[in-house]
């Protein structure tokens, strides 16, 4: 029981990074902008966040540098695909290689620690919160314990992540902004001639893709680490675009993919070289690669159809 | 649509204005860091060709990006982005390899290294066969498949490196040495007649290989009649259906071609250098190859002087992380990045003011015509 609420509590550390950037994706995929510059935003995110916070000595002001660089890379890629009508995929590419370079160059030339910056205080970060009454209810046997193990104890930015995914689907399904930014992403042109601006939906849209992104970012740099280290996204970017082609670009979904993805990365930090009954050593490659090999047999519609948006990833002409 | 320009504006001056706003924002960042952007670029240019031995690294470097940037540069002409080029070499370096730790003592190098070539070319296109099959019949978006590819290969070759191939447990996840038999010569005696020396740069007849595969590719691409049907795919692959072409064999063949070139590009450090199989080999050659292709426009042409570019800019690099501390090889990273951000997505945005710029100056062709009208 102890170690499989540690477990279920590793994989909620793990998820909430791949569950903000997901969701950062679909309100860009969704609007028709592929994006595969998730890892790029979330690295540029992070190593603001924490430059800004060890600088400032606020993790707020550091939440607030992180968001403000991810939606800079943001609009870089809104303008190249959005106003240039450029490729999608050649910009993410591009901007998943700006950030990485241009965080490890920074960091190395402001902090002189090889690209990372400086171990940062309890105070420069999002501390674990304890809920209400968790030390009171921990007593109750398993709901009680679930509750201060599992539930209490994470830092701001998890709950936050968790909670934009009730509002994320308010957004979208619920909301005039929320049904422009699904129309631009399915038929450009419809919304195009009820006089709304594709472009301006498709724009608002990136944004709030780099908000979500730079907050994943944050997460891990002054959230659960205490500073920023070169590449410490790890791909995280990607597992997350995995999971969102996973939960079929829908809101709900995706917070389940990113928590299955999140228990496959629990299992593999927690049975490292454990020698288990039946299943033996687990290869940690493979748990590694699974989320992978998933997608892989997921777009090749063995488990269910992935259909994309309609108009992703196509740049939207104006008749003239 | 902007009215076409010259071809030589198009193929000439556009990436080179690319790569010249991606070195102006290069050389702000260096003044933001507290450095001399023209003494950085001086010790750049220094690092890549001041003498033989940074010009053999220049050279060792350009052979991969080669290499990789036609993997990518044949997948663009069918209409296919080949993001996997990183997995590809991966796998292509585990086919090198196996035939280079299995017949090394039995074979002299000159047997062994054609054997080499086909294990690399075979295990890359392999790499790059499940994602084209995916692609060409059940409509997987072979961007999203070949990424998942990468990280799937890189989980594959840790653990065969880790479990099969390691043979000492101090020196970390690596196959043994390779003998005499899977050992392929330097280059200095090509250099040597110009005054050239090499020295112990890594610099080995890969490269003299991918030159060669430089010329196949354009011959394929532009002299073959399935080099059309790549083409035709790539422009319109609805023209290509109407004119009978089979669209699935197209995509499998054409994405087996990029897989195979991409997976060569191994031989150069796992032969040519290390002489052994170790970890992360690659290291990010497949992703150079994107922005190679880009600049060069996907022309064996384009490809050769923009990959030495880029072996420029990482024999320079390193070099001048050497010199100026705070400048380390990251910044190459960056340069890619911005390289691969304007020569390929934003290709369009210098396009207007250019064709402006060409319209106000009539070609004779046109005076002409205007004149007889």
């Amino acid at each position: 029981m102890e170690t499989l609420v540690q477990l279920l509590d590793l994989t909620v550390r793990s998820a909430v990074p791949l569950l903000l950037a997901c969701l950062a994706g679909l309100y860009s995929e969704r609007s028709g902008i592929v994006d595969i510059g998730l890892e790029g935003k979330m690295l540029g995110g992070a190593f603001a966040a924490a430059a800004a916070a060890a600088v400032t000595g606020s993790a707020w002001l550091g939440i607030g540098a992180g968001i403000m660089v991810s939606v800079g890379l943001a609009l870089i890629h809104g303008f190249a695909s959005i106003t240039n009508r450029g490729n999608q995929i050649v910009s993410g590419v591009a901007i998943n290689f700006i950030a990485a370079g241009a965080a490890a160059l920074l960091g190395n030339a402001w902090f002189n620690q090889g690209g990372r910056t400086p171990q940062l205080g309890s105070e420069q970060r999002f501390n674990p919160l304890e809920l209400p009454l968790a030390e009171t209810l921990g007593q109750i046997p398993i709901i009680g314990m679930l509750y201060e193990e599992l539930i209490s104890g994470h830092n701001l930015i998890a709950y936050v992540a968790f909670l934009m995914v009730p509002i994320t689907w308010w957004v979208l399904f619920r909301t005039r902004f929320g049904l422009r930014l699904r129309a631009v992403g399915e038929n450009p042109a419809a919304v195009d001639t009820a006089g709304i601006s594709v472009s301006w939906a498709r724009y608002r849209a990136v944004i709030c893709c780099g908000i979500l992104c730079g907050l994943a970012g944050a997460y891990l740099s002054i959230g659960v680490s205490a500073g920023f280290v070169k590449d410490m996204t790890a791909g995280r970017g990607f597992i997350a675009l995995a999971a969102l082609i996973f939960a079929k670009w829908r809101p709900v979904a995706a917070m389940w993919a990113c928590l299955l993805f999140g228990f496959l990365g629990a299992i593999e930090i927690r049975y490292q070289g454990v020698d288990l009954p039946v299943v033996g050593v687990l290869p940690l490659q493979l748990m590694q690669a699974l989320p992978y090999i998933l997608t892989v047999i997921l777009l090749a519609g063995f488990i269910g159809k992935a259909i994309p948006p309609r108009a992703a990833g196509i740049p939207y002409t104006k008749e003239r | 649509m902007t009215n076409p320009l010259p071809r030589w504006v198009d193929y000439g001056l556009m990436p080179l204005i690319n790569v010249a706003v991606a070195f102006v924002i290069s050389g702000l960042v260096v003044l933001f860091v507290g450095e001399n952007p023209f003494q950085a670029a001086y010790l750049l240019v220094r690092g890549a060709f001041g003498g033989g031995y940074n010009l053999g690294f220049t050279l060792f470097y350009a052979t991969t990006f080669i290499f990789t940037g036609l993997a990518v540069a044949v997948a663009f002409h069918g209409g296919l982005f080949n993001i996997g080029g990183e997995g590809q070499a991966y796998i292509g370096g585990l086919g090198v390899a196996l035939i280079a730790l299995s017949l090394d003592t039995v074979l002299p190098w000159w047997l062994t290294f054609p054997l080499a070539v086909l294990g690399a070319a075979l295990f890359g296109a392999a790499w790059a066969y499940v994602p084209a099959v995916l692609q060409a019949t059940r409509g997987s978006h072979i961007v999203i498949t070949t990424i998942m590819f990468n990280f799937i290969a890189s989980a594959l070759m840790v653990y065969l490196l880790t479990g099969y191939l390691q043979k000492s447990p101090t020196l970390g996840p690596r196959s043994r040495d390779f003998e005499t038999g899977a050992q392929i010569p330097k280059l200095d005696w090509l250099f040597n007649p110009f005054g050239v020396d090499v020295g112990s740069s890594p610099l080995n007849i890969v490269f003299l290989l991918a030159l060669v595969m430089a010329l196949l590719v354009w011959l394929l691409i532009w002299r073959t009649r399935f080099g059309y049907e790549v083409r035709t795919l790539g422009i319109s692959p609805r023209a290509a259906n109407y004119a009978g072409m089979r669209d699935v064999r197209i995509i499998v063949m054409t994405m087996m071609i990029s897989g195979a070139l991409a997976g060569m590009m191994a031989l150069n450090p796992v032969m040519g250098d290390q002489g052994r199989l170790q970890l992360d080999f690659v290291e990010g050659a497949g992703f150079v190859g994107i922005a190679v292709a880009l600049m060069g426009r996907s022309h064996p042409a384009g490809i050769v002087p923009a990959a030495i570019l880029f072996g420029a800019l990482y024999q320079g690099g390193a070099e001048l992380a050497f010199d100026m501390p705070n400048i380390t090889r990251d910044m190459i990273v960056m340069i890619q990045g911005l390289v691969i951000l304007f020569a390929g997505a934003m290709e369009y945005m210098f396009r207007p003011a250019l064709s402006r710029l060409f319209m106000r100056m009539p070609s004779p062709g046109t005076a002409a015509r205007q004149e007889t009208a």
